[in-house]
């Protein structure tokens, strides 16, 4: 795997340093109707993102189903274009770019599916699928493309003989290595990685988590996760996004969002997950959401998340919090967020 | 298959004495013939159960976890399964019985809670029409009543406006409340048995967590005995009393769940506890998954179909790769399927498993 290296080398890669970066992200998809195909509505998504993602992080986006958060990835690698807002990756605004002014962009940014059955193509073999990304961008290989594709598997732990089976005769884990081979092949900076492991054994899983782990270590990855078993989050990620309907409601380091989650939504998720102690059952004390997350075509006002929320009260219907820094690190959108030390608490509006 | 016969004989020995558990379930074995072989799914599995039980199957996908819950509603289509063993729901063996016998029991003595309530329920009827239906085969009463009690039963699983809901169609359904509408349907004559198959595989956490609360809470009132089948050691963790761990078809460990969790024997248990990520302990550097693939169930690795997988095979002096071992008890009720001598299984937990877990 010598074959980029020399593209890649002009900019030596900084941890730290943001690789790329989010504002006012924006998607609505507009339902139609009638004869005119007139647009009555929209699916609010996403609906107003900003964050950053640095060099060599694993940023997790977290939600339930519906929140908006494989839309996202699917914006982040231009895969649908944003309503609004701005996308920049390494100091460029990639939001509007063209179908072919993309292209060269995507040796650098690439995306791993959630379903290693639905996104390898039955009727090509192996090395034709892991081989495909060198000759769409025309890259030349030093030893020949069999050779790459080749030792791209053994990379993510696949036997070189692979190279001429078909997907089928392969299992889900295995699939999803070849998949996660096919992604690295042009050596991108960034990975968007949807749902990686949700589709795996419990035991496969891990082996996978792995993986992706030793690549970050060994290629300077920058991965974007998506995922909402939280407990992997927990254990891949170095910060972590929690989304809901269309909105981050928090963003935070690792380690503060797990032990001192500040949004109301976050203590629920949290404390939701079934941790496999039976000792933890009789204590554990669980914040029981009612119902279901709202529809993203007609949203809450103000607060998506007050018809659910326990400490919801008038301000949270009708004034929006803002996603601010309560501390350095920990963004949360809340009126009244919880796990605050006194001082750095805001002056709470009385209503 | 003549092999079953002698090895039935067997099981009892292991095994209490027939008709006293609810659910009796002895040395079940489901084979698919196909054309590249025998697909033996499930290959003597032997289990009890009380009423008012919770019992937890935990395996991955492909160990044998649903056919086994399929065999026990018999929804095997006809011909398709050769299935031996017995299964004794309430003293009747189910296996022997012919299919309109267990069809009558479906609904009243047993019901199942599928893992996709998309596919699981009919996309063209009302989900009210499809309570009632079920309602009206045990219970002879007027439309008008089935349709109050179905409305019940949807208010009972939590569903908003259960009485305009009742005239909606599975689609109209979120997730969630498609699985608390099939919880219903399941729920509708009181099953004495509820078997639930990856129950909350398909739902988020939040909702997860309500369906799971409901299961326990109804279990508690109508006093059923459940099985419940998953992957997830998290879900079975907060329901289930007693686990079995399935592996390629045969149970490998059967012990409470106490035991299961901190005390642990067999090693693909072991396996499964360090390659899960766990939110309620310090976050380890690195998980330690299970080497290899699940085997094929046409050709399951001779000996302990576990060995090719297994860290601890070698101390075995060869047995793991010649002799299949039994499943028996190490004390307490605690059944392992393993080679592995006592001291050498108590070393290997104690040194190298559970300070990494």
């Amino acid at each position: 795997m010598t074959t980029t290296d020399a593209e890649e080398t002009p900019v030596v890669p900084k941890i730290g340093e943001e690789l790329l970066s989010v504002d006012g992200l924006v998607k609505h998809f507009p339902i139609r109707k009638g004869l005119l195909q007139r647009q009555v509505g929209a699916v609010q998504a996403v609906d107003g993102l900003t964050f950053n993602v640095t060099r060599g992080e694993t940023l997790s986006l977290v939600g339930e189903s519906g929140c908006g958060k494989t839309t996202t990835g699917r914006l982040l690698t231009r895969l649908l274009e944003p309503t609004a807002g701005k996308i920049v990756f390494e100091g460029r605004d990639i939001s509007h770019l063209s179908e072919g002014r993309m292209r060269p962009l995507r040796r650098d940014v690439q995306m791993i599916f959630q379903d290693p059955y639905g996104s390898l193509n039955p009727r090509h073999t192996v090395g034709k699928i892991v081989g495909a990304p060198f000759r769409l961008q025309n890259v030349k290989t030093e030893h020949g493309v069999k050779r790459a594709v080749q030792e791209l598997l053994e990379l993510v732990g696949l036997s070189p003989e692979h190279y001429n089976r078909y997907p089928h005769e392969f299992s889900g884990g295995q699939r999803q290595r070849i998949g996660i081979a096919r992604t690295l092949a042009l050596r991108p900076k960034l990975i968007v990685a949807d749902e990686p492991v949700s589709a795996l054994d419990v035991s496969i899983q891990a082996q996978v988590v792995n993986l992706l782990e030793d690549l970050q270590e060994e290629f300077d990855l920058t991965y974007v996760m998506i995922a909402h078993d939280l407990s992997v989050v927990r254990h891949v990620s170095d910060r972590v996004a929690v989304m809901y309907l269309g909105k981050i409601v928090e963003l935070a380091d690792r380690v503060s969002l797990y032990e001192k989650p500040m949004h109301p939504y976050t203590v629920a998720l949290l404390s939701a997950v079934p941790v496999p102690d039976t000792k933890r059952k009789a204590k554990q004390e669980r914040i029981r959401l009612q119902g279901d997350v709202p529809s993203p075509i007609n949203p809450p006002p103000a607060c998506r998340f007050h018809t659910r929320c326990w400490k919801a009260q008038e301000i949270c219907k009708t004034t929006e919090p803002p996603l601010i820094e309560l501390k350095p690190g920990h963004q949360t959108a809340c009126h009244f967020p919880e796990n605050v030390d006194a001082p750095a608490a805001k002056a709470e509006p009385a209503s | 298959m003549s092999e079953p016969i002698e090895e039935v004989q067997d099981a009892p020995v292991q095994r209490l004495e027939r008709g006293d558990a609810f659910l009796d379930v002895r040395d079940l074995k489901v084979h698919f013939p196909t054309d590249d072989g025998v697909v033996k799914s499930v290959d003597g599995i032997s289990f009890q159960l009380e009423r008012g039980k919770t019992l937890g199957i935990v395996g991955e996908s492909g160990s044998g976890k649903s056919v086994t819950s399929l065999s026990i509603m018999g929804l095997h289509p006809p011909g398709v399964a050769n299935i031996s063993g017995q299964i004794f729901l309430d003293g009747q063996d189910l296996v022997t019985s012919t299919r309109e016998e267990v069809r009558l029991l479906r609904g009243k003595r047993m019901a199942m809670i599928f893992q996709d309530p998309l596919s699981a329920m009919h996309p063209f009827y009302t989900v009210g029409t499809q309570i009632v239906e079920a309602y009206r085969v045990h219970n002879d009463v007027s439309k008008q009543v089935a349709k109050k009690h179905a409305i019940e039963m949807l208010d009972r699983v939590g569903i908003p406006q259960p009485d305009k809901r009742v005239d909606a169609y599975p689609h109209q359904f979120s997730g969630g409340m498609r699985q608390r509408a099939m919880i219903a349907m399941a729920l509708s004559c009181d099953p004495d048995l509820l078997i639930a198959d990856e129950p909350t595989t398909a739902l988020d956490v939040t909702v997860q967590a309500q369906i799971l609360d409901l299961i326990r809470d109804l279990q508690r009132e109508f006093n059923s005995a459940v099985i419940i089948i998953t992957h997830d050691l998290g879900v079975v963790a907060e329901l289930a009393d007693d686990i079995q761990v399935m592996y390629a078809g045969r149970a490998v460990e059967y012990s409470t769940a106490e035991d299961i969790f901190d005390r642990p024997q067999h090693p693909y248990t072991w396996g499964l506890l360090g390659s899960m990520p766990r939110i309620d302990r310090e976050r380890t550097e690195r998980l330690i998954p299970i080497k290899g693939t699940p085997p094929s169930l046409i050709n399951v690795p001779k000996g302990c179909a576990f060995n090719p997988r297994c860290n601890y095979a070698h101390l075995n002096g060869g047995a793991s790769e010649t002799d299949r071992p039994e499943l028996l008890d190490t004390g307490n009720g605690h059944l392992v399927a393993c080679h592995l001598s006592p001291q050498e299984r108590q070393k290997a937990w104690e040194t190298d498993i559970k300070p990494k877990l």
